[in-house]
């Protein structure tokens, strides 16, 4: 069986945006919302897909599904175009929207669940089968008969997945599944998503903010801004093209002034304590021993780098990029 | 499964218990007001428009009970789609293998069962009991095939009355706030559906308009139907014209539906 499940070429997506300027007069601008994308995904994967507000996580999400059509470009789901295959394809995709629904908000969940059922046509068995495993790890049991407008954010948002799974989908969208959760809810979400991966080989593309669901999720992460992707890869990889650095943290016997070594940088300086930058590549071993060797130290501690930074890092270099293709264009 | 949908929807609709009985007694009232205004109407004008005055009581009645059933007013169940639309939960509907327009019709077809038992009995059980309502009457033949003929026009009020609904609803994918296109069906559909006073009585020309438009499927049809204003013929005439507006109508919805899938602007998605 053909091992990839998505392709994505030279897809672009632009909106015209009608804006008002003055009293009748009226605007048009094009927005492009994504600007040519690139990249697959092979099945049983699971993908982090990140980006800042407006990159154009959303939008390829919405083309990927068929409610879109993109631009230009050519964009295939399981061999299928997703925009003309759109009834198909639904049956072989699971979507979850962290900040929307598609559970009744009048009625206990188990009737979500029921309509889910018939909506797929799922084989009672099937049903029976998935409703009690996602009842099992999300600990639905006390809420099926709760109706969904009184369940909490965590309990809804469990709820909502377990109705994107009865169906047993190929592929999974996540778009913020972990948004707004307390860190039990969390856990207990990334737990069930990781499984699921495992034990049925779901294709999981998962759109997030928060990079702790991709440091435990996602083994590849693809790093979308102004519509590009900027990076695809493992999470190390992030950190060589974010040139990311650590940090040594030295304190010393007494105040001084900077210490200059070869190789770091000096960050930051408070009272004994001064944070030198290092390249995440480097080794810290020869840093740490001439340290030692010239000055008098209490304590010395070595930080690893923040994939926030990094990620912040990368955001800030596609927009200095951009600012020098616009003023260069 | 569409007719699962119907009956939750039916469910969901009788979990607001005090929103229902809030509205069964609106409508009562109002059917009162309506009465006596009718009976100092018909009293100075007998037989306007073709009805004597104990069928213009029971018109009164057919339209209190009608009114939230028919959702002349609102949106119905679409008032939901309406939401959906706006806040961009519309997206995660499309997402799912159904169709939105039967879907929705399932939907409102709950919501209508349920108006049926408590918006529309109550009411015109209450009008029944104060006053004299005529029910469809004559041999026994005319009375089966009167209760028929009203429960398919009624059946097809609904769907022209969705249809149309659907259509407005639908403009929220270009227009934002629908308040305003809202009044406007609401003032039209009443007034032209023959709602406030039945069609017949309005000056030639503004009936010609009426009897041109899609509204007066909605209310004065099933209404006449009830009360066999019209000969059989008449009748089966009224129900074709019901039928007719309710192809156009879902056409033009499936119609504008595609158009609206094809440039969702999903608001904060």
């Amino acid at each position: 069986m053909d091992q990839t499940l998505i392709e994505v070429e030279g897809v672009t997506k632009s909106f015209v945006v009608r804006r008002r300027a003055g009293r009748l007069r009226r605007t048009r601008e094009v927005v492009n919302a994504v600007a040519g994308l690139d990249f697959t995904v092979r099945r049983g994967e699971m993908v982090g897909y990140i980006g800042p507000n407006g990159a154009g996580k959303s939008t390829t999400v919405k083309m990927l599904t068929g409610i879109l059509l993109p631009s230009t470009g050519r964009l295939r789901v399981a061999g299928a175009d997703p925009v003309r295959d759109r009834v198909r394809l639904a049956q072989r995709m699971g979507v979850v929207f962290g900040q929307r629904t598609t559970l009744w908000w009048d009625l206990p969940l188990r009737d979500s669940y029921e309509l889910a059922r018939r909506i797929y046509r799922i084989p009672a068995g099937t049903y029976a089968r998935n409703l009690d495993r996602c009842v099992e790890l999300l600990e639905l049991g006390p809420l099926l008969d709760v109706p969904v407008r009184q369940l909490s954010l965590g309990q809804r948002m469990r709820g909502d997945i377990a109705a994107a799974l009865l169906h047993e989908p190929e592929v999974l969208y996540l778009d913020e599944p972990t948004i707004g959760l307390d860190v039990v809810s969390k856990r207990r979400v990334r737990e069930f998503l990781a499984q699921t991966n495992a034990e049925r080989g779901t294709t999981v593309l998962l759109t997030t903010h928060d990079l702790t669901d991709i440091e435990q999720l996602c083994s590849r992460v693809m790093v979308i801004d102004h519509g590009r992707v900027v990076y695809d890869g493992g999470l190390d990889g992030l950190h060589r093209q974010g040139r990311s650095e650590r940090t040594l943290v030295v304190d010393l016997e007494r105040e001084l002034p900077p210490i200059e070594l070869h190789g770091t940088r000096l960050v930051r300086r408070e009272g004994t304590r001064q944070w030198l930058a290092f390249p995440a590549s480097a080794s810290a071993a020869p840093l740490v021993a001439e340290l030692a060797g010239r000055y008098e130290l209490r304590d010395l501690s070595v930080r690893e780098p923040e994939i926030e930074d990094v990620i912040a890092r990368m955001y800030g270099e596609a927009e200095r990029t951009a600012a020098t293709v616009a003023r260069i264009g | 499964m569409y007719a699962a949908v119907c009956l939750r929807s039916f469910r969901r609709y009788s979990t607001y218990r005090a929103a229902t009985w809030a509205r069964v007694f609106t409508n009562t009232v109002f059917g009162f007001i309506l009465t006596y205004t009718y009976i100092a109407l018909w009293h100075v004008r007998p037989h306007l428009g073709g009805y004597d005055l104990s069928a213009a009581i029971t018109y009164v009645w057919i339209g209190q009970g009608l009114l939230s059933l028919l959702a002349v007013g609102d949106l119905g169940a679409l008032a939901d789609l309406q939401t959906r639309i706006a806040n961009g939960d519309v997206a995660v509907d499309l997402f799912r293998p159904v169709d939105q327009q039967r879907w929705w019709l399932a939907v409102d077809a709950g919501r209508a069962g349920y108006q049926l038992l408590t918006n529309a009995l109550v009411p015109m059980l209450v009008g029944g009991l104060a006053f004299h309502l005529r029910l469809p009457q004559g041999s026994a033949v005319d009375v089966v095939a009167g209760w028929a003929a009203t429960a398919l026009a009624l059946a097809l009020a609904l769907v022209v009355s969705y249809a149309l609904r659907y259509l407005v609803a639908l403009t929220g994918f270009w227009l934002l706030d629908l308040r305003g296109i809202q009044l406007v069906y609401y003032l039209t559909s009443c007034f032209f559906g023959g709602f406030f006073l039945p069609v017949t009585v309005f000056p030639p020309a503004l009936e010609a308009v009426a009897r041109a438009l899609p509204f007066i499927a909605v209310f004065q049809v099933p209404a006449d139907v009830f009360l066999q204003h019209d000969d059989a013929a008449g009748a089966l005439g009224a129900l074709g014209v019901q039928l007719a507006w309710a192809v156009v109508l879902l056409g033009l919805g499936r119609l504008v539906q595609s158009r609206a899938v094809r440039k969702v602007v999903v608001q904060g998605g």
